[in-house]
């Protein structure tokens, strides 16, 4: 396996008596890969990325970066002397020190030339050259945000770690800031690991996501698989709106407050079915389609390019998505269809 | 399974280590001291009658200046929060300028104002009886150590919550039921720090009560160490005043704790309201420049009258060796303390933890011994274990430093505080060694907590008295020294050169605290 950083077991407490804050944890990074590790605060997400980096030590398990162990119950390789990067969530500058001499703090073994020509560089890829002479606090979050990132790959770190680097922008910065730096990392050819709880940051940064919860690993795959087959009730629920369905499964199929669904994969009894609203649509009650399985609109959300229904089915209720040419109101009666298959939960 | 924990580096953590044992093996030795003699000996010291009249001087004027203090204090953070007194930041500044004056040079003055060569006589023709004992005791020490009590209460009254008075306010009570129902026993915290920083001082006081002749455990301390080579009895004398301190601290500690569960958040957005003054302010500014007639303008006018008797004139190179001297003890104390404060600030903020925070008492308890008892304790070691250090700079410029360790231990914390711990991780992933990582991230954040703590303590060494008296080698003066000993001969005029030198320093000191103050709420 050629897999550049790889985490085998993970496990870590921080007192003798309390639960393990991360437990049995594993995965592994390909070169050149953004791998996020999504998660609600206090997953253990954090703690697992600070394990990565050396700030904290393992109990169980071990880290390997480029097949070197660099991490594990008997053994620590100091951070400094690991060859990562690491970008915080306040950023961490060094307020006494101007844009430049972040950047290039972490140079050393370089002449004077080199060390120019590497800062000029990092300045010029993430776009800072002007504020070259700046000292942190005259900066914008975003483009601090930048010279964290620069001071990070400066030093051409094997893996570059994140910890919510995006937490501290507002709403509009955030979404640009995030390309730009997604941008950059693949331009710099750096493999890096992203910590967040924001799921629409982890889909759109990252090419295979982690999703974590209590300490555990959940499921990992890449944006589409972890969003359109979520393995378990939590990913499903943590990353978007979708319905959880209780059924009995026959096959290929499985009958629902809906009716009759096709799942995913074949399946025998009591299930849990999770179907995205999106995946979902809308018909005017006729004496053909209902089967006695209609439903009545209890609200309806416009969101311009689409709309977002709530419909009180027999013994629930549903969310569907449509886009804006349908049109119904509160009160109307209506018969759910789905478009895909719903996806089998694990218990 | 076992849980591995991050451990605070070696090289502050022996650092803080040695300084803890500096604090406490001296005591040893105290006590190796004091138990040399025979248990018949020992308990005919301990249980002579002269240690009960002792040990009540000692409580009557600690109780006294407590009390005194608390009436000066109470009206004056009262009037400078609570109401609409105008000017109130120069109120405030007026309020703490006495403790520019430190307790023997009040003393000094004090004695010089009275009696047929006084400065009353010669500016009124008035002979007033000369302040002697319990009273110029009292007087002194309250005049000088009650804005400690002052700042204490006023930070108190400004971290109240406006919210609950008015809540008292609704339910029925009259405001000055409010006082004593709510704002009182919520001050109760303010009161106790205040008592101990006073108490702890009065326990410690040496100048004042030795130039106002009234025996307490200090004075007896010294009499005894300099005028017989009886040790053993100074021993058990230190002893006593140490006990005497750790009941306070116990006590202090108790109370606090069970205290805990009243205090309220600060950081109310809230205004107080003020009570308004009307005519009664005049009173108030009455009261407030008597108050700084006494405790400033008297004391300073005779420092300067009697500057001008000198017969002989100022002897300015002895003034400028004297001078010379203070600062090559004050100065290397006041670095060492900069530079033992920051390991033991880190490992106590950085690795909270039982033996941090115990390093962390330590460090504290140096500061609250009394000077005169921690002195004895270094001659006995020196004397013991390292002769060649008795009688040197750098055994004093160590004892400075221990003592002197929490003054500076403050701003440095409070410096920590505002580096957050995620900078020494970047540098460390920039691939930069702990130590490294340490002073090139987090060290030049420091700078000026570590320069506020280092002026602190080199004011505080430049007017020490106790421990100078006790560890500055044969010949080696400084202003404090003069100052006392001089007054101590009633040789007055000589005495002023060094007193008005000490009082430019300590105006110093009072302004770094003031600023910091200031800038807190």
């Amino acid at each position: 396996m050629s897999s550049l950083l790889r985490v085998n077991g993970l496990t870590k407490r921080f007192e003798v008596n309390s639960p393990d804050v991360v437990c049995d944890v594993a995965f592994s990074v390909e070169p050149n890969e953004i791998f996020a590790i999504l998660g609600p605060s206090g997953c253990g997400k954090t703690t697992t990325l600070r394990i990565m980096a050396g700030f904290e030590q393992a109990d169980k398990g071990s880290v390997e970066l480029r097949s070197r162990v660099i991490e594990c119950q008997h053994f620590h390789i100091a951070p400094e002397k690991r060859g990562i990067g690491f970008v915080f969530q306040e950023y961490a500058l060094f307020p006494h020190l101007n844009v430049e001499e972040n950047v290039g703090f972490g140079l050393t073994g370089l002449d004077r030339k080199q060390k120019r020509e590497r800062i000029d560089e990092m300045l010029r890829l993430t776009g800072l050259v002007e504020f070259r002479t700046r000292k942190p606090h005259e900066l914008s979050g975003g483009q601090q945000q930048r010279v964290a990132l620069a001071r990070a790959l400066a030093p051409m770190p094997d893996v570059i770690f994140l910890d919510e680097p995006f937490s501290n922008l507002d709403a509009v910065m955030r979404q640009s800031t995030r390309n730009e730096i997604r941008a950059i990392l693949k331009k710099a050819g750096t493999s890096a690991v992203l910590v967040t709880h924001d799921q629409e940051e982890a889909l759109s940064f990252a090419d295979r996501i982690a999703v974590m919860n209590n300490g555990r690993i959940e499921q990992i795959g890449t944006p589409e698989e972890v969003y359109y087959s979520p393995r378990t009730e939590f990913v499903a629920l943590f990353l978007g709106r979708t319905n959880v369905l209780r059924a009995k499964a026959h096959g290929m199929e499985a009958l629902t407050d809906m009716g009759e669904l096709m799942i995913d994969r074949p399946s025998k009894g009591d299930i849990k079915l999770s179907i995205r609203p999106e995946h979902l649509t809308l018909e005017r009650v006729t004496e053909k389609n209902c089967n006695g399985l209609c439903g009545t609109i209890l609200a309806k959300e416009f969101k311009g390019h689409d709309i977002t229904y709530r419909i009180q089915l027999r013994n629930g209720e549903c969310l569907v998505h449509t886009d804006n040419r349908m049109s119904f109101g509160a009160g109307d009666r209506v018969v759910v269809k789905p478009l895909e298959p719903a996806v089998v939960l694990e218990f | 399974m076992s849980v591995r924990k991050k451990r605070a580096p070696l090289y502050f953590v022996i650092p803080a280590v040695i300084i803890a044992a500096g604090v406490l093996l001296p005591l040893v030795y105290l006590v190796l001291r004091a138990s040399e003699a025979d248990w018949e000996t020992s308990s005919a010291l301990i249980f002579r009658e002269r240690n009960l009249i002792l040990f009540w001087n000692t409580v009557k004027l600690t109780v006294g200046v407590l009390l005194t203090t608390t009436l000066i204090a109470g009206p004056l953070a009262w009037l400078t929060v609570r109401t609409d007194a105008p000017h109130k930041k120069w109120l405030t500044l007026i309020s703490v300028m006495p403790l520019a004056i430190p307790g023997y040079i009040l003393a000094y003055a004090l004695l010089g104002m009275g009696g047929i060569n006084g400065t009353f006589y010669h500016w009124f023709g008035w002979e007033i009886p000369r302040l002697t004992g319990y009273w110029g005791s009292l007087i002194s020490i309250s005049l000088y150590t009650y804005p400690y009590m002052y700042l204490n209460l006023r930070s108190g009254l400004l971290g109240l919550d406006p919210a609950v008075e008015e809540a008292a306010r609704s339910l029925g009570n009259s405001s000055a039921r409010v006082y004593s129902r709510i704002v009182l026993p919520q001050l109760r915290p303010a009161f106790l720090a205040g008592f101990l920083i006073i108490g702890l001082y009065v326990l410690g006081d040496f100048g004042a009560v030795s130039l106002m002749r009234f025996e307490t455990f200090s004075y007896a301390l010294f009499l005894q160490y300099s005028a017989s080579y009886d040790r053993i009895y100074a021993a058990w004398l230190a002893l006593m005043l140490l006990g005497l301190t750790a009941t306070i601290l116990i006590v202090e500690y108790r109370l606090l704790r069970n205290m805990l569960f009243h205090r309220v958040g600060t950081g109310t957005a809230r205004k107080i309201r003020l009570t308004r003054m009307g005519k009664l302010k005049y009173p108030a500014y009455a009261g407030l420049s008597l108050l700084i007639t006494f405790a400033i303008i008297i004391p300073v006018a005779t420092i300067f009258f009697w500057a001008t008797r000198s017969a002989t004139g100022v002897n300015w190179s002895e003034l400028f060796s004297t001078l010379f001297m203070s600062v090559s003890a004050s100065a290397p104390a006041a670095a060492l303390t900069a530079m033992m404060a920051v390991p033991m600030a880190y490992i106590s903020i950085r690795f909270p933890s039982r033996t941090s925070r115990g390093l962390e008492r330590i460090a504290y308890f140096g500061y609250a011994t009394p000077p005169l008892a921690l002195a004895l304790a270094f001659v006995f070691f020196s004397l013991n274990s390292a002769p060649w250090l008795y009688q040197t700079v750098t055994l004093l410029v160590v004892a400075y430093s221990l003592h002197f360790l929490a003054e500076a231990m403050g701003p440095v914390r409070s410096a920590l505080y505002q580096a957050p711990p995620r900078l020494e991780e970047a540098a460390r992933s920039l691939g930069l060694p702990p130590f490294r990582a340490f002073m090139k991230s987090t060290f030049p954040l420091l700078r000026n907590g570590i320069v506020a703590g280092a002026s602190l303590v080199f004011l505080s060494c430049m007017k020490e008295l106790p421990i100078t008296i006790l560890l500055s080698p044969i010949g080696f003066e400084t202003l404090a020294l003069n100052v006392w000993s001089y007054s101590n001969e009633a040789m007055f005029a000589n005495a002023a050169p060094f007193a008005l030198s000490i009082l430019l320093f300590s105006s110093v000191f009072v302004g770094i605290l003031f600023s910091r103050e200031w800038t807190k709420s």
